[in-house]
Formats: C-alpha cells, sequence, structure tokens
C-alpha cells in the first residue's frame, strides 16, 4: 500500500549532514537565492522579534517539509501547490496560537509577520524544490538546515541593527545613550526597514567575496552611453 | 465478555476492515484520477482543520489570560504603579471596574464589568451605534453604547484617579490606549497607547515614555467646559499662553498627532465620556 514503507532506509548522518550544512552559507536561502527578504526587513530592528521570528520560520519549513514529502507520492498533480499551501498555513496557525500563549508582548509586536510566513519563498520554495522529491526524514533536515540559514541572516541583520540603531542587544543596554545620559547617539536610519536592505546587500557582497563560486556570470552588459568612447 | 461488548467489538472489527479496505482502494488510485484528487482534498482539509482548531482551543485560556493581563498592565502603568516583576492581579485589586452608559453617564446595573469588553462592543451592531460623519472625530466609525471605567481607591475608598478607554485613527491605525484623569475630572494624570501601528521612530513615538510623560498635569476643559487639550506643532513653551492645554506635538509625525488630539477631543466631549464626568464631577 505505502511507498514510505520503501523508504525506511537507514538514518545515515553524513548523507544527511550536507542537507542540513549547505543551506547556512553555501546555499543559504537569503543570501545566495535572495528569498524571503520581506520579514528579513521588517522584523530585524530588534534581536529578540528577530530571534523568535527565526525559530517561528525553522519550524514551519522543518514542518511542512516533513508533511509534504510524507504526502507526496499521493497528491495529485492539479492540486499540488493548494495542498502545499494548506499544510504550510495550517502549521503557520498553529504557531502563530502557540506565540500569542506563550510570548504574548513578542507575538504582539511580531503583528502580521508571523501571518506572513504563508507567503515566505523559502517555505514554499523547499517544499516544491525539495519535499516534492525526497522522503519525509531528509525533507525534514532540510528544512531545518533551510530555517537555520535564514535563522544566521537575520540574526547577524538584527545585532548590528539593534547595536548601532538603539545602543543595546536583545534590550541590555551596550551602548549608553545620550539621551540616558551616555555618549552614544544611535542611529535612527537603522531602525527603519531600508537599512536592513543595505546591510543585506552587504553581506551578499561581503560572503561573494571569499566564496567566488556564489558569483553570478551577469545575463547581460550595459552598453556605453551615445557619444561615449567605450 | 458480555454480549453487547462482544457485539460492539465485531461492529468495530467490521468498521475497521471497512476503513481499510477504503484507505486501500484511494491510496492505490491512479494520482490524477477525479475521486482521488477529491479524497486527498478533503482528508487534507480535514486533518489540518482538526489540527487548527484544536490548538485555538487548547490554547484560548492561556490567551485570554495573557490579554487580560497585558490590558490590565497598561492600566497599572497609566496611573504610574506599574513596577516590573510586581503581581499585575494583586496590583490590579486597587481599581474598581464599572461600566457606564455613555449616553446618560449614569451606571449601566445590567452589563456586567467583569465581561464586557468595550473594544468588541465597539464593533458589535447591538452594543454600538454608527457615528454621522460630523460627530466622528476621531474616525472611529461606530460608538460603544457603554464604557468600561477603572476607579482607582486607596486604603480608605478616596478615589485616586479615573482611567479612561479611548481610541482613534491616526496615519496607519487606530490607536488604542487609556487616559488617567485626576478625580477633579480634568487634570490628567497620564496617557498610553497599547495597540498602535503608527510609523516606528515618528508616530510610533506615541508609546515613548518621555513624550507620554509630558501630558501630566494638563488640562482638558476651558472654562466654557469645551474638551481643548491638544498637540501642537514643535515644542510647548511653558510661558505661553495656555500652555496647560497643549502638549508638544510628535516631530515628523503630524497626522498621527491629529489623531491624537482627535481622539481627546472625541473621547472627552458630549459623545464620550462628558456626560460622565459631569455626572462625577459636579460644578
Amino acid at each position: 500500500m505505502s511507498d514510505e514503507a520503501l523508504e525506511t532506509e537507514e538514518f545515515e548522518f553524513a548523507k544527511i549532514k550536507p542537507v542540513l550544512v549547505d543551506p547556512l552559507i553555501d546555499n543559504n536561502p537569503i543570501i545566495l537565492q535572495v528569498l524571503g527578504i520581506c520579514s528579513a526587513l521588517a522584523v530585524t530592528s530588534q534581536m529578540i522579534t528577530a530571534l523568535i521570528m527565526s525559530i517561528a520560520l525553522t519550524s514551519v519549513v522543518a514542518g511542512s517539509n516533513a508533511a509534504i514529502a510524507l504526502v507526496r507520492n499521493h497528491t495529485p498533480a492539479s492540486i499540488r501547490i493548494i495542498v502545499q499551501m494548506t499544510i504550510i498555513a495550517s502549521l503557520v496557525i498553529v504557531v502563530d496560537q502557540i506565540l500569542k500563549a506563550v510570548a504574548y508582548d513578542i507575538s504582539k509586536q511580531l503583528s502580521v509577520f508571523v501571518g506572513l510566513i504563508i507567503t515566505n519563498c523559502i517555505v514554499m520554495g523547499r517544499a516544491e524544490a525539495y519535499a516534492m522529491q525526497n522522503p519525509p526524514l531528509p525533507s525534514f533536515f532540510d528544512g531545518l538546515g533551510n530555517g537555520l540559514g535564514y535563522s544566521l541572516i537575520l540574526m547577524t541583520v538584527a545585532v548590528i541593527r539593534e547595536l548601532f540603531g538603539s545602543g543595546s542587544l536583545f534590550g541590555v543596554e551596550i551602548l549608553p545613550l545620550v539621551k540616558n545620559g551616555g555618549w552614544y547617539e544611535p542611529n535612527g536610519l537603522l531602525l527603519l526597514p531600508p537599512s536592513a536592505f543595505f546591510i543585506i546587500g552587504l553581506l551578499i557582497w561581503a560572503v561573494r567575496t571569499f566564496k567566488p563560486k556564489q558569483r553570478e556570470v551577469p545575463e547581460f552588459k550595459i552598453l556605453p552611453a551615445h557619444g561615449e568612447v567605450a | 465478555m458480555s454480549e453487547t461488548s462482544m457485539q460492539f467489538a465485531s461492529t468495530l472489527k467490521v468498521w475497521r476492515e471497512r476503513a481499510k479496505a477504503y484507505a486501500d482502494r484511494i491510496l492505490s488510485l491512479p494520482n490524477d484520477s477525479f475521486e482521488k484528487t477529491l479524497s486527498v482534498a478533503f482528508w487534507l482539509c480535514l486533518v489540518c482543520a482538526v489540527l487548527v482548531a484544536f490548538s485555538a482551543v487548547a490554547l484560548k485560556s492561556l490567551q485570554e489570560d495573557n490579554k487580560a493581563a497585558d490590558m490590565r498592565r497598561n492600566i497599572l502603568e497609566v496611573v504610574g504603579l506599574w513596577r516590573e516583576g510586581a503581581d499585575i492581579n494583586e496590583a490590579f485589586k486597587r481599581f474598581e471596574v464599572k461600566v457606564i452608559d455613555l449616553k446618560t453617564g449614569e451606571l449601566a446595573k445590567d452589563v456586567d464589568p467583569n465581561t464586557y469588553d468595550m473594544r468588541k462592543a465597539a464593533k458589535d451592531f447591538k452594543l454600538s451605534e454608527p457615528l454621522p460623519r460630523d460627530k466622528d472625530v476621531a474616525s472611529i466609525k461606530r460608538k460603544p453604547k457603554y464604557a468600561t471605567v477603572y476607579f482607582l481607591k486607596d486604603e480608605n475608598g478616596e478615589l485616586n484617579a479615573l482611567v479612561l478607554p479611548v481610541w482613534g485613527y491616526g496615519l496607519w491605525s487606530t490607536m488604542y490606549g487609556f487616559l488617567a484623569l485626576e478625580p477633579d475630572c480634568n487634570t490628567v494624570i497620564g496617557i498610553n497607547f497599547y495597540d498602535q501601528k503608527e510609523t516606528p521612530g515618528l508616530g510610533g513615538e506615541v508609546v515613548n515614555p518621555n513624550w507620554r510623560a509630558l501630558w501630566k498635569g494638563k488640562r482638558i476643559y476651558d472654562q466654557a467646559g469645551t474638551p481643548v487639550l491638544r498637540l501642537i506643532k514643535g515644542r510647548v513653551n511653558p510661558g505661553q499662553e495656555k500652555a496647560e492645554f497643549l502638549v508638544d506635538g510628535l516631530a515628523g509625525a503630524t497626522l498621527t498627532s491629529n489623531g491624537v488630539s482627535n481622539l481627546i477631543r472625541f473621547w472627552l466631549g458630549e459623545e464620550g465620556y462628558k456626560p460622565f464626568l459631569a455626572k462625577q464631577c459636579p460644578k
């Protein structure tokens, strides 16, 4: 009856490891694939919100990947995307409900962004690219790896934004602010979403400098303007 | 085994076999057949619905406790009684919660203050009334018929403060908050907003404690009994005329500032708490 029974091959960590580790830097969903930018801009002005968002997204990707992989052999192609969306949406609602129950203040700050995990390209992307072709366990680790890759970038951006934007980390004052009698004048730009764009751009630049493999071949060249000598 | 339980066991067995036969049949159908598509959609939705419903129901009481505690924390905060780590429910015992009829200003005896949710009531067609455009100063469209008012009393039962729920539209969002008044019904103790989505750093500064501290001691009503307290552009010079009725505007957030002025004008006017305050503090 079930093809899943055939998949109970032995769990080998050696096979799982690249699935888990690759998305951290080498194949990072944010800095290589440039997915999931919306929430990366929105929730990174404080570390605590970035952390909770990371945990929420990671658990949703890992869970949805496993669930989608479980039903992949019985998913009619015609309703494939809806099946994935239903699973993802249900998990997101459950995560949102849990946050409202155990971390009320933070869920208030995250407001719609937890709900918007449904539309996060990373979640759908992993479902289509990996979970539809692989057994549940590797899919789970693929989701976990991609979630952690997302989290890594989110936390990096949040450290920069909170430290230089509010002079604190996790709400603990590190650089005493002028308005509290210290010496540090915070950079207000870092509290606004565009700053995350700049930081992520700089991160991509830095990573591609050290990992030339990630550089993309330009799809077209910009021609010199009229009258200019090439 | 008794006869009935044996009967039950055998029925169960029959049904189990039927279920298994059904599952086998469905699973062995080609994926793109009509029946399989419908079955997969149906069963998937059922499982997901149960999961979602279960989590919503199981966590509901925790969520409601959180919401109530958050509300109480904000009420304590607006009168300056909130201390980090304090027992919210213990501290909140000093408040007496009453529901009043906004139109008459009288106590609404048939409404239970423990269960009445003013914010929800404002969206309930039975418990609220639409506001005509010329009276809808705070852009809230409907106003509840009854309002919850929090009376802060000291050990001797003497009134120390009145806390009034207020809300109004800013730039992006409806800002929900509390306004605390001295027992004279005219002097402000504090204001805070517990739910707003104004621009962080600009309009979002309505939650900034430094700005909110400017409200203390300001007055609402002039000699004629009109609510005149409002935000102005720039800073208030303490020596300037009528400085007691003016608060610094939020820098770079004119529309949010107007929203705050409007909600004060609405909620302390005839449509809001004025009838109640007139009865509470007769001249």
